[in-house]
């Protein structure tokens, strides 16, 4: 039993259904982890593409080094340092957001590399335009080129937030109950693990499915010259 | 009078190229300027650096009586966005591509600026932007997108854009060598026009020859980064002194 709900082995399909909801619960976790790991990626990914484009050569290189560094490295280890390693210096924070923000971290910086790309596609007459209207950076940003960068890079920031709802099991091993977490504790105590393992992995299959066909939607209805975002 | 423009011992370099070599300008408040010359002569440069989309090396540049050095003695390279901003208070652009914005329609183009940056009201802006595209002939075409209109037609809601900063000085870079040739009349018409307005000091850079007769006040041609003969236009076309003019004015009167 687990959350209340009681598993029935007597077949694998009793079985399959009787922890479905159990499952559904981890799934919450997974879904919220994904969701919470993106948000961070988008935001400080744009911030980190922002930076590495600074006159300041001391901001754009410390920016160059860290997301090169994250993105030489295993998101295991960043995890598990994150989790272990800050504590040490005072840093406590719950599993799951150590989780999210490991995802976050990981992933800003390959959707920094996709704004980066998305910035320089924008052609150097609609900044010169914008120079020779009186804009700011600040508004040269917000007002010509982040909305003719949107349709660029949502395809790109699509398949990266797929991949990271793939990667989200991860964190099962800092003691998040996901799904993969849960289905452990169920086959740890049932001595049965091909069941609930799976059933995560029947039920990754049609998320991530359903995710790709949204953003393919999204991505269709853009129009191709750009979103104003005001 | 004294001049809107004054360039002062200018030098622009590209590396090891120089662009401009220790040149000299001045234009009247209201005056009418074409520069003409063959490509790499330096025409293009001098509204560049005055839009501040280039750095100077050297020399002293004052547009409107403000210094594209800053007080403190930096150079142009160096200007604060905040002093650049100043400069770029009496100044506009139109270019050779357009440059519209494609993800706003027509009137948006010409509304964001003048809202965004000179705090004005919207409702104001919009009325003016509506007089300024009557004034263009593109009235009907306010909500459209660029990517629905001509290139002639972009050029002119270009001209209406920059015209909407209210700007003391005007510089058109090439505005209808990007333009199939029956375009080109339409984009002309209404630089024609802008011509007539007294206050307004304009620098024209074009290979559209017979126009830069019509409208200039003055003609200025570049070879090599200078200036090499300026003056009046029927007179400079009429009878010009420089060997160099000659040939290039033969050359490309013969295409």
């Amino acid at each position: 039993m687990m959350y209340g709900y009681v598993w029935d082995t007597t077949t694998p399909l009793t079985f399959a259904i009787s922890i479905l909801p159990i499952l559904g619960i981890g799934l919450m976790v997974t879904l919220k982890a994904a969701a919470v790991g993106f948000a961070i990626a988008l935001v400080l990914g744009l911030v980190l593409a922002l930076m590495r484009r600074s006159r300041i050569k001391a901001i754009s290189w410390s920016v160059a080094c860290f997301t090169e560094f994250v993105r030489d490295t295993p998101l295991l280890v960043q995890l598990f340092f994150l989790y272990y390693v800050l504590p040490d210096f005072g840093i406590v924070l719950p599993a799951f957001m150590t989780g999210a923000l490991a995802l976050g971290l990981q992933y800003s910086a390959y959707t920094s590399e996709v704004y980066r790309g998305g910035i320089d596609a924008v052609q150097r007459g609609q900044w010169e335009a914008a120079t020779a209207l009186n804009m700011s950076k600040l508004l040269t940003y917000r007002d010509v080129v982040i909305p003719q960068m949107i349709p660029r890079i949502v395809p790109a920031l699509g398949n990266y937030l797929v991949s990271m709802l793939k990667e989200t099991p991860v964190l099962s091993v800092v003691t998040v109950l996901d799904m993969l977490g849960l289905a452990n504790m169920i086959g740890e105590r049932t001595f049965d693990y091909l069941v609930p393992l799976s059933m995560v992995g029947l039920i990754f299959l049609p998320m991530t499915l359903i995710c790709s066909a949204i953003i393919h939607t999204v991505e269709k209805a853009l129009p191709k010259s750009g979103i104003p975002l005001r | 009078m004294t001049s809107i423009i004054r360039f002062q011992n200018v030098t622009k370099r590209f590396g090891a190229l120089t662009v401009l070599d220790d040149f000299n300008f001045d234009v009247r408040p209201g005056e009418k300027v074409t520069l003409i010359g063959p490509s790499g002569s330096g025409k293009s440069t001098v509204l560049r650096i005055l839009m501040t989309l280039e750095p100077f090396q050297e020399g002293h540049l004052e547009l409107a009586g403000i210094s594209y050095h800053e007080p403190n003695g930096r150079g142009a390279f160096k200007a604060s966005e905040k002093h650049l901003h100043k400069i770029r208070c009496n100044v506009g652009m139109v270019f050779q591509s357009f440059n519209l914005f494609p993800h706003m329609t027509v009137l948006r183009n010409i509304v964001e600026a003048p809202v965004a940056v000179l705090k004005m009201k919207r409702a104001e802006v919009e009325s003016r932007a509506i007089d300024l595209l009557r004034m263009v002939g593109l009235l009907d075409k306010k909500d459209h997108y660029p990517s629905q209109l001509s290139g002639g037609q972009q050029q002119r809601v270009a001209i209406a854009r920059a015209l909407a900063m209210r700007p003391r000085v005007l510089l058109f870079d090439e505005p209808t060598s990007a333009l199939d040739p029956q375009l080109v009349g339409e984009v002309l018409g209404v630089i024609r026009a802008l011509a007539s307005e007294h206050d307004l000091t304009m620098l024209l850079v074009t290979h559209e020859m017979r126009f830069a007769r019509e409208v200039s006040d003055r003609v200025c041609f570049f070879d090599k980064g200078r200036i090499v003969e300026q003056g009046d236009p029927d007179r400079f076309f009429g009878n010009p002194e420089q060997p160099r003019t000659r040939e290039f004015l033969s050359s490309i009167l013969n295409d």
